[in-house]
């Protein structure tokens, strides 16, 4: 008896858990939001797009060093006209089941992602292309509704190529449980919400535009509680993680065994406040409370003790490096007793109560409350995940919400301003007919003058009435072990495709 | 004992029946269901085709005799956010919180015992006292800052153990301890106590008398039947394990029963919440019921009563 609990006890602390990394070839990365569905066109989550750059292909790629748009699935394309757009395919690609990458996949996907009944989730990632024909085994025409002058930067990133007769047979749920793509990684396991292995694929192609993959198997695994991470991360359990909290990254910083790299991103905080009255006849109808709360918010202090890196804060409602985005707009400083005068000047003299919404990075929107209450008006926080609060604002119940958006990581303005001012857009707080035009004009001319003037004027505008308040840019922290190769980018797609082992 | 078993099987039945009607409205009260189903970019056709299909336009009676009727043939309805079916869903989760409950309770049980029994040896004595310090830690620490302490020391400092996930045995000692040891101070004290009433009685001092080796008489005479007490409260809190495991199953990332319905409170998933606060009700009911049956059982004064 006393020899059994001794084994018991060698057996339970002689255990040397086997971890992974450099040694076994396997990349494992933690993140914080579980991805719904794997299926690219059914979430939302920018590990998403982190996926489809493994799984799948474009037909079109981005350099994101130089902004170079290169053909990628399509060997070649080029413009018929202003709404037309023709592709030659590259011959001999096949997906990870087998089913060769032709013009019948790269049609089937287009109209199908295009048909709004289909019901992609972000309709302003396909909604732009009207249809596609084939014209040859390994050539297209894509069809516009209207001129895009962004559709390539779109193409390149939100429109990944999916096989025609697997995803016609399993739909976005098969796809999502077993995810089927060109890309340099293919799918071996996978579980929504949960994980997601992937096992490099031989047989990708050699005129990949994105390189051939390095490291042997990727593993990403959701792990909700940010000390898990960090502790993972310390103990070789994990080898990468990102959306480090400033605080935290400088601590990792100091192990010997991790790199910290920093990134500026193209992600935008906002807040965004209900101008039309959408979640019914409240306070925030009033341009005077709205400037009030653009005035109450210390952005400078959120970016020099919150953020901190490379962020910096923004007056227009767009990532300064986008096409249309202008800084010409009006500003509002820290000025809280301005911002006390123009509530009373509201006839709120006495402050206001508001719920605030929000579903990420919790103390910073716990600063722009506390900002807030200094000039009297009381925010309750409603903390929701961001596929609650999404739904609640598309269905128009949010009156005040802290938030972000990453333009899909799309260098144009129209990858903002459409979403959030379009007309008929869900995201839609100001319903304004004025913002309506200029955007119609601005996401539908060829001509970059005519597109900048109104752009513009829709920026001003959104800044005078504060339709939004956008905050300052956010920064991604990556800590990853010394073991790694692996550089950041600005547009918040770790390419792990690059990655290599030292 | 059959009239009291009936009695408190009707109870249990009475007890599942209300849990059932309360998870049935938690997702009326969530908001319009048909309009949940079918998705933001609907039509409001959409949404009436989807209301009739789903009988969502019937009385609230008919509705729940039909998700009842449902629920008893395994049918939850599907998750808002993964668009799986709930059944599914908790079919690939439950294992890992069962395997968590009753591994912490194991646990509870091997640390909880021994101490009460070494406690009502000694009565008043500094190893009594230091058994009562040991499990009374137990309850007041908080979980979360337990867990965390464990992680630091055996996953990061020592490295003994891996720190997340559910991958071998290894990945649940410490939730395991993090979680049983809060129930070990009800199980040691119940074991103290029972020990030293058994210990005073006379058949153990007929053993004595007989002269009995004291390890004897301890394990073979007075703690089998001073733990029957302790089974019953195990049971218990087996079920208090099952549905209190959500701030472990969160810390150790162990994606189980209880860490979905953490996130799933978070996204207003309420077909899975309602499905989770139901079937974790179930099993409590079903395991007091157990308890009250085995506890009457053995003490003849409890039917009576």
């Amino acid at each position: 008896m006393n020899r059994l609990i001794a084994l018991a006890a060698l057996a339970a602390f002689a255990v040397t858990p086997a971890w992974a990394g450099k040694k076994d070839d396997t990349l494992n990365f933690g993140v914080y939001r579980e991805v719904e569905n794997y299926d690219f066109y059914f979430n939302t989550a920018r590990e998403g797009i982190l996926i489809q750059q493994l799984v799948w292909d474009n037909l079109i790629d981005r350099d994101p060093r130089t902004g170079e748009y290169l053909p990628l699935l399509a060997k070649s394309f080029k413009w018929i006209d202003d709404v037309t757009l023709e592709m030659e395919l590259h011959d001999g690609v096949k997906f990870h089941n087998g089913e060769p990458f032709d013009a019948d996949s790269a049609v089937f996907t287009i109209n199908w992602v295009s048909n709004p009944t289909n019901k992609v989730i972000t309709q302003a990632n396909v909604n732009w292309m009207k249809n596609a024909e084939k014209l040859g085994p390994h050539k297209i025409r894509l069809h516009l509704k209207q001129p895009f002058p962004a559709a390539l930067e779109y193409l390149s990133g939100t429109v990944p190529m999916y096989p025609k007769d697997y995803y016609a047979k399993v739909g976005p749920q098969g796809m999502g449980r077993e995810p089927i793509g060109t890309g340099p990684y293919k799918v071996v396991a996978a579980k929504a919400g949960d994980f997601i292995t992937m096992v490099k694929n031989p047989d990708y192609f050699k005129d990949s535009t994105k390189g051939q993959p390095g490291i042997g198997k990727i593993h990403m695994r959701t792990i909700r509680e940010a000390n898990t991470q960090f502790a993972e991360l310390m103990t070789g359990g994990l080898d990468w993680i990102w959306q480090v909290p400033a605080d935290q990254a400088e601590k990792l910083a100091a192990n010997p065994r991790l790199t910290v790299k920093a990134a500026e991103t193209m992600r935008v905080g906002y807040l965004g406040m209900d101008a039309a009255g959408r979640a019914g006849d409240g306070p925030l109808k009033n341009v005077k409370v709205r400037q009030a709360i653009a005035h109450a918010i210390n952005r400078d202090s959120m970016v020099k003790n919150l953020v901190k890196g490379d962020s910096r804060v923004v007056h227009a409602a767009c990532f300064p490096s986008q096409f249309g985005c202008t800084d010409d707009v009006r500003r509002y400083d820290f000025d809280p007793a301005r911002a006390k005068a123009l509530l009373a000047e509201a006839g709120f003299p006495n402050g206001l109560d508001i719920d605030i919404y929000a579903y990420r990075e919790r103390p910073w929107t716990e600063a722009v409350i506390g900002d807030l209450r200094t000039v009297g008006i009381r925010a309750r926080l409603q903390y929701l995940s961001y596929a609650s609060l999404r739904d609640k604002n598309h269905a128009g119940e949010t009156p005040f919400f802290h938030m972000t958006w990453g333009s899909n990581s799309i260098n144009d303005v129209s990858a903002i301003l459409a979403v959030f001012f379009g007309k008929g857009m869900p995201d839609d707080f100001a319903r304004d007919p004025e913002l309506h035009e200029w955007l119609r004009i601005a996401d539908n001319s060829v001509n970059p003058d005519t597109r900048k003037t109104n752009y513009k004027k829709a920026l001003q505008k959104i800044a005078e009435q504060a339709y939004w308040l956008p905050t300052f840019t956010y920064v991604v922290n990556v800590a990853f072990t010394r073991e790694l190769d692996f550089t950041p980018d600005a547009d918040e797609i770790p390419r792990f495709v690059r990655a290599r082992w030292k | 004992m059959l009239a009291y078993a009936a009695k408190r099987i009707c109870l249990a039945l009475l007890v599942a029946l209300t849990v059932s009607i309360i998870s049935f409205g938690l997702l009326r009260l969530s908001g319009d269901l048909a309009q949940a189903l079918a998705g933001q970019s609907s039509t409001a056709a959409d949404v009436e085709a989807l209301r009739k299909a789903y009988g969502l336009d019937q009385p609230l009676t008919v509705q729940y005799l039909e998700w009842a009727g449902k629920v008893l043939a395994g049918d939850f309805g599907d998750s808002f956010f993964f668009k799986e079916p709930v059944a599914a869903m908790l079919a690939q989760r439950l294992p890992v919180t069962m395997l968590l409950g009753a591994s912490a309770l194991t646990f509870a049980l091997v640390l909880a015992v021994p101490l009460g029994v070494v406690a009502a040896m000694r009565p008043n004595s500094w190893i009594d006292r230091l058994a009562l310090t040991l499990a009374v830690l137990g309850q007041a620490l908080p979980s979360f800052w337990f867990a965390l302490m464990l992680m630091i020391v055996f996953g990061l400092t020592l490295r003994w153990l891996p720190i997340s996930g559910t991958g071998t045995w290894q990945h649940f000692v410490m939730p395991s301890i993090a979680l049983g040891y809060y129930a070990t101070p009800a199980i040691m004290r119940l074991t103290r106590a029972g020990m030293m009433e058994v210990m005073a009685s006379d058949y153990i001092r007929t053993a004595r008398a007989k002269g009995l080796r004291m390890p004897t008489v301890l394990f073979k005479h007075a703690l089998r039947n001073a733990v029957i007490p302790v089974v019953a409260l195990a049971a218990v809190q087996f079920g208090f394990m099952l549905g209190g495991s959500i701030v472990i199953e969160t810390i150790f990332a162990l994606h189980g029963v209880g860490y979905l319905a953490w996130e799933s409170i978070t996204r207003a998933d309420f077909p899975v919440v309602q499905a989770i606060v139901l079937v974790l009700a179930s099993i409590y009911v079903v395991l007091t019921l157990l308890a009250d049956l085995l506890n009457a059982f053995l003490d003849p004064r409890i039917r009576i009563a």
